[in-house]
């Protein structure tokens, strides 16, 4: 109950989504993904959208993501209609407002941490004297070693990579982490660490949104979503959430 | 994207797949490489085409016997004729005005022998004047007189690869008696070095007076041609005008068409054979352009193999913010660059490989700048055409689809 009081009366709403249809055609058969999805977030939450696999949920962290755009209804992110927007106009979102962490890291494997970490400034038209300031930065963030920041990044384990990714999704200062699976590909003591590491983003203000099906990572958050065949079954504010609590679990 | 990035991005990725890289690059060497050889040489033929029939002399205009019924430099009858003689070349020489000089020759090949060394060579006889129409120097002794021509000595003035062939190189030949047919002539006089190849090479010639090869080598009174150096190059068409006219009515002709003797112009020489050696160019260049095609579809092959291999890679450059025209230019770029580089060392290539043929070969090249443009625009060309379609494609691919590629 706490942390609702806490939080300001007046909080923005960053995403908003209304009446999302995601619907797929293919060879005359059609499936309906997304039935009619309603739901807003507000800037600071700590968000987990789960389901089962085929829930539709990787599809809603697509149109999310501004990597898709729904078949009908809108989605609005920071105020803008995604879906008017250009393909241009889409990665500048991609690039400015939103930071990706992907379940199996997607990491260019013969570059070095840095410049995985430089890319995203890359194509944001950062200056690259700047660069490497920036990259360091949140590579401490993420708790990375600094002995590592010039190792190639198939030379590092699989934390190691989830945490340059995770520093890669940070590295232009973006409102909104998306991640999808982050723990998918980690055992159970670092896939923790990573989530640490979330929380910690998200006291910092960040709006953070996991995709998970696996209910464990979801008490991570303080609002669970759940989706099943496309529609939204449960939408709950996870106040009793503790971290304590989770700690002690078998591992 | 800043063109720092994108060298890096392409060197990086380049680099990455090296052996792969150097196979695609040595299409395109190859490709430049050989246009640039081939078309050496040919511009080569060209040049020493050139310069060949521009030693023969200036203004020269060459009357043959027998009629031109073939229109090319070349004809066959020419020489073998006997409708010339002595008499035409005195009468063009006092009637016609545009002239400068008239020299009769009748050259045929004969057997010449100096102790147990023989030859097989051009022996031209003919008169003093030759030596100004011709550009012949010599650099020991002296040219055929016309003192010679008159009292049928039998002397001989040879050219340097005779002088290598029957009396060794360096020798002076000045003094020493060689035989022609079985007749003997004393060497008087040593020409300089023409250079140039093929046919008429007056290196590999031996002058003798024309009288001395009628009467004593020939046994007959025609002549096999007549040198004639118009006084400017304003004149020759109207010297050749004039001595046709003059030997239409000295052989009794009225109809121009059945003219027993023919008049050959320098210049027409020239361009015939000049567009037949620029035919010979093209060809070359279109065989050569051949491989620099192949060299661009193998470009195309492994850009077209990296696209598919980096989808995902492109599906996640596309999710942190690169536009299309970012991923079209990385991978533009990565094919540009390889024609570049391969352009580059092709063209380098193609100048060794000339340099090494008209030294080592038979013939000469000659290496223009605008082949080498052409090569090095035609390769830029083929890695932008090439290019193209791959980067394209890849900046074409869904960000989902490619990010779930496995």
């Amino acid at each position: 109950m706490d942390v609702q009081l806490t939080k300001p009366t007046t909080v923005k709403k960053l995403i908003e989504c209304k009446n999302i249809v995601k619907t797929y055609f293919s060879e005359d058969v059609k499936t309906e993904v997304l039935k009619d999805l309603n739901f807003s977030i507000d800037e600071g939450e700590f968000v987990a959208i789960i389901g089962p696999s085929g829930s539709g949920k990787s599809t809603l962290m697509h149109i999310l993501g501004a990597l898709d755009t729904p078949t009908s209804g809108q989605y609005i992110l920071d105020g803008k209609n995604i879906a008017r927007l250009t393909e241009d106009q889409q990665a500048d979102i991609r690039s400015q407002k939103i930071g990706f962490v992907f379940q199996s890291f997607n990491l260019l494997a013969r570059a070095t941490v840095m410049r995985n970490v430089i890319l995203p400034l890359v194509y944001a038209g950062v200056a690259p004297d700047k660069r490497n300031a920036m990259a360091e930065k949140v590579l401490f963030d993420a708790s990375m070693d600094k002995e590592r920041f010039y190792n190639r990044s198939n030379q590092l384990s699989g934390g190691q990579m989830q945490r340059v990714a995770i520093a890669r999704a940070l590295v232009n200062n973006p409102p909104i982490i998306l991640a999808d699976e982050p723990t998918g590909n980690l055992d159970q003591k670092t896939g923790r660490a990573v989530l640490d590491t979330f929380r910690e983003l998200n006291k910092s203000g960040r709006t953070v949104i996991l995709i998970t099906h696996d209910r464990y990572v979801a008490e991570h958050a303080n609002r669970i979503i759940e989706i099943r065949d496309g529609k939204i079954i449960k939408d709950t504010h996870n106040v009793s959430r503790q971290v304590k609590h989770l700690e002690e679990q078998p591992k | 994207m800043k063109l720092s990035d994108l060298s890096y991005e392409t060197y990086s990725s380049l680099s990455s797949n090296k052996a792969r890289s150097f196979l695609t690059m040595l299409g395109i060497v190859i490709g430049i490489s050989s246009v640039i050889a081939l078309v050496s040489v040919g511009q080569g033929a060209t040049a020493s085409v050139t310069s060949n029939i521009s030693s023969l002399g200036s203004n020269l205009l060459l009357v043959y016997p027998g009629s031109s019924r073939n229109s090319g430099p070349v004809s066959g009858g020419a020489g073998s004729a006997q409708t010339l003689t002595l008499d035409d070349s005195k009468a063009i020489k006092s009637n016609i005005s545009g002239v400068s000089a008239v020299a009769a020759e009748l050259s045929r090949r004969y057997q010449v022998t100096y102790k147990s060394n023989n030859s097989n060579s051009q022996v031209v006889g003919t008169e003093q004047s030759y030596a100004q129409i011709r550009n012949i120097e010599v650099s020991s002794g002296y040219f055929i007189s016309d003192d010679q021509v008159k009292s049928f000595s039998k002397v001989a003035v040879i050219g340097p690869t005779i002088q290598e062939e029957l009396f060794g190189a360096g020798v002076d030949p000045v003094g020493q008696t060689i035989k022609i047919n079985q007749i003997q002539f004393k060497v008087v006089g040593l020409t300089t070095s023409k250079g140039g190849t093929g046919f008429n090479n007056s290196d590999n010639s031996i002058y003798v007076p024309i009288s001395t090869a009628q009467r004593f080598l020939a046994g007959r009174s025609s002549i096999s041609d007549i040198n004639v150096q118009a006084a400017s190059q304003e004149q020759i068409n109207t010297a050749q005008e004039e001595i046709t006219q003059l030997l239409l009515s000295r052989h009794n002709i009225s109809d121009a068409a059945s003219a027993d003797f023919s008049i050959t112009n320098q210049a027409d020489i020239v361009s015939s054979l000049s567009s037949i050696t620029g035919t010979l160019t093209l060809l070359l260049g279109a065989i050569a352009g051949i491989s620099l095609l192949v060299g661009g579809i193998g470009i195309m092959n492994m850009m077209l193999t990296t696209v598919t291999e980096r989808t995902r890679e492109i599906g996640l450059r596309k999710a942190i913010g690169a536009k299309r025209t970012d991923i079209t230019a990385q991978f533009l770029s990565e094919s540009v660059a390889l024609t570049f580089v391969g352009g580059i060392i092709g063209i380098i290539l193609g100048i060794a490989i000339s340099i090494l043929i008209s030294k080592f070969g038979s013939f000469n090249t000659a290496i223009t700048w605008q082949s080498i443009l052409l090569a090095f625009g035609v390769s830029a060309l083929v890695g932008i055409v090439f290019g193209y379609y791959p980067a394209r494609r890849a900046a074409k691919l869904n960000p989902i689809e490619a990010l779930r590629y496995e």
